[in-house]
């Protein structure tokens, strides 16, 4: 894992102070809550519904161990016992205290994390492939250039206050597992087509929200030493000619949109051209020295296959449904990469007690070298597993309800906090996602559907990824009622696709009733082993609108 | 918060306690975490001096994101007709623990959905 050098070190423990002093000031009076509000939330401190609640940001989903115990000591002491993992691999606690918000940052400083530029319009928390530096599907390990850039976008003067939010992911394996078309900017490591030489290409203008938007191929290979100067010059076109008159518009997404492609790549490399030579040797070395902290582990020799891991497959059917959704290969012979739901049948998903953090920061030490994993799907992933221990380690899971064998199955669902704790929700998320989960609690038939993701947001401006999930959820407002449309088709991969809107909305008891007729329309029409998202697309979202009318009664009659 | 903009009565002024971020309620002199201990204003003349109170206990720090909320009156209790503040006055659904409906069960039982 990255360690903080000075710099890094007096930075956060500098901010931790200001803030202390901006709460004092508040308290005291000095500042007016007009003045104070972007300042706190500078340092994700938001006011919610029924509190406040404090983001923190989880670099590149990278955790250790003993920054989990530190978050869960943050839940004993300063919140209601439990945190919030988010489709940004943040954590959220959702009822800190003011007057506590200053020690919370400094415990989190304790153990090298911040909530800096969890909020604003600057460049926000860098997410990156939840399998990075161990897929065996790898280019090259993402996190290093994530956290070059987490460097380079923190406090960067010119970027701090862009017209809205910006969001950068990064992935460097063959999948996309960072959701890269989805954000404003995106990285992804490749081989270059002729030459085998490990680049850069860059994405812009994707995005979610109210106008949801698949982002495109801004640059087609930028060589090593030469990212920082491009995605300079992609954030300068953006900062000088994104839309300022009008929140809604002002996202990358709707300038790319507006000035379509070729004019965008154009602007791009006129900046470019402006700044002079694009290659900087100091990023070569930069990233040289990051790379050391994130240099591939010292792994036992070990057969691929493990007879351990066969023989408890055979023996324990339970464990092995649950290998079946939750192992990814390594590249380490007779390793795995483990995935640990935090989706339990009925739970609000993401949510984790500061006891089951204890036990999992254990547990990853004693199985996976100490360190963890969030993905944006709000599980966890425990990175560096010998596959002889896996059983034992499915057992301990087991005893902290942390073993539902259902990572990317129908119960897995993405949802966000919704109106239960959000101010700008429209209508609850999780209640729906739990009335999904029990439907099809049953493990056989989940696994006889087979891979299929929801998603549900609580509001238009779409956390819970509804646009981009096979099936999305969004709730909203209808006649002072809660209102729930569906979506079909959406596609969160590198074969991005917005989800169609099915009819209209539905109100909460019926959603499920909906859910399961799509369900049982792909059943009955899926070719064999074809997937359900496979099925929408041979078919079409519209084949499925039958089924779908189905169960709108409320709204058709 | 305009007149024009003042729900009908009966209404309550609700909003977030600026220390601990709680949800708070107006009764007669100062603020309680009681739901069932909220001023009700049955005239559109004591929603107007409730909007009054609201900016005074802002400018003062003593609250932030204050409103004025209509309500039905349900077993005496004040039970906020939008279901948006009714989650806000009871804490979150998916957590029946938490909030006030913890605090306050036959509040909960009288206010819920």
């Amino acid at each position: 894992m990255y360690r903080y050098d000075e710099f890094d070190e007096r930075f956060v423990r500098e901010r931790v102070a200001q803030f202390r002093d901006q709460v004092q000031r508040r308290i005291d009076g000095a500042l007016t809550e007009e003045e104070f509000r972007p300042l706190r939330l500078q340092n994700g401190l938001y006011l919610q519904l029924h509190a406040y609640m404090l983001r923190i940001a989880v670099p590149y989903g990278v955790l250790s161990s003993r920054q989990l115990r530190a978050l869960a000591t943050i839940a004993d002491r300063y919140d209601r016992g439990y945190g919030h993992f988010t489709t940004r691999q943040n954590l959220q606690f959702n009822w800190p205290k003011l007057r506590d918000a200053p020690d919370i940052l400094e415990l989190l400083a304790d153990v090298q994390m911040h909530t800096i530029q969890t909020s604003g319009n600057c460049i926000r928390n860098t997410t990156a492939d939840q399998f990075a530096g161990v897929a065996a599907d790898e280019i090259e390990d993402p996190r290093p250039v994530a956290e070059l850039i987490r460097q380079w976008s923190s406090l960067h003067p010119e970027f701090a206050f862009l017209p809205r939010k910006f969001k950068i992911a990064v992935n460097g394996a063959t999948e996309d597992r960072a959701v890269l078309k989805a954000h404003d900017v995106a990285v992804r490591i490749i081989r270059h087509a002729e030459t085998g030489e490990t680049g850069y290409q860059i994405l812009a203008g994707g995005g979610l929200g109210r106008t949801p938007m698949i982002g495109k191929i801004v640059v087609d290979f930028a060589p090593k030493g030469h990212l920082l100067s491009h995605l300079e010059a992609v954030m300068r076109v953006y900062n000088a000619q994104g839309r300022r008159d009008n929140k809604y518009k002002a996202r990358i997404k709707i300038l790319v949109h507006e000035i379509g492609l070729p004019e965008f790549k154009a602007r791009i490399a006129a900046e470019l051209e402006a700044e002079g030579p694009s290659f900087r040797q100091e990023e070569v070395d930069e990233l040289a020295r990051i790379a050391t902290f994130f240099a591939r582990k010292e792994y036992e020799t070990l057969a691929p296959h493990s007879r351990p891991y066969e023989r408890a497959r055979a023996a324990n059917r339970d464990f092995a449904q649950w290998a079946d959704t939750a192992l990814f290969a390594h590249k380490a012979d007779g390793y795995a990469i483990v995935t640990v739901s935090l989706k339990p049948i009925g739970g609000p998903p993401g949510d984790m007690t500061s006891d089951q953090m204890r036990a999992f920061a254990d547990l990853a030490d004693r199985y996976s070298l100490g360190e963890l994993r969030v993905s944006h799907a709000q599980n966890l992933v425990l990175p560096h597993v010998k596959k002889d221990d896996l059983f034992a380690l499915w057992r301990a899971l087991g005893e902290h309800g942390l073993s539902t064998a259902n990572v990317g199955l129908i119960t897995d669902i993405i949802a966000c906090p919704g109106l239960d704790y959000c101010a700008l929700a429209t209508a609850r998320s999780i209640p729906i996602a739990q009335a999904i989960a029990q439907r099809f609690a049953d493990p056989a038939r989940q696994h006889d559907i087979g891979p299929l993701n929801i998603k549900i947001s609580g509001c238009i401006n779409a956390c819970g990824h509804h646009h981009v999930g096979h099936i999305g959820i969004l709730g909203l407002e209808k006649s002072g009622r809660e209102s729930y449309q569906i979506t079909l088709g959406g596609d969160a991969s590198w074969n991005a696709a917005i989800g169609e809107l099915l009819g209209p909305g539905l109100t909460a008891d019926e959603t499920p009733a909906a859910i399961e007729r799509l369900v049982d329309f792909y059943l009955a029409h899926r070719l064999s082993g074809e997937t359900f998202i496979e099925t929408v697309k041979r078919l079409g979202a519209g084949a499925f609108k039958g089924a779908f009318a189905g169960v709108s009664r409320h709204e058709a009659a | 918060m305009t007149a024009a903009s003042l729900p009908p009565p009966p209404a309550i002024l609700i909003a977030n306690d600026l220390l601990d971020g709680d949800v708070v309620f107006r009764k007669s002199d100062g603020w309680t975490r009681d739901p069932r201990a909220a001023f009700i204003a049955y005239t559109s003349d004591e929603t107007q001096a409730l909007a009054l109170v609201a900016r005074e206990a802002e400018a003062r720090r003593e609250v932030v994101e204050a409103s004025i909320v209509d309500v039905d009156i349900r077993d005496g209790a004040p039970a906020p007709r939008h279901f948006r503040e009714r989650f806000k006055t009871l804490g979150p659904s998916v957590r029946p623990d938490l909030g006030k409906q913890a605090q306050f069960p036959d509040y909960a039982r009288a206010a819920g959905a």
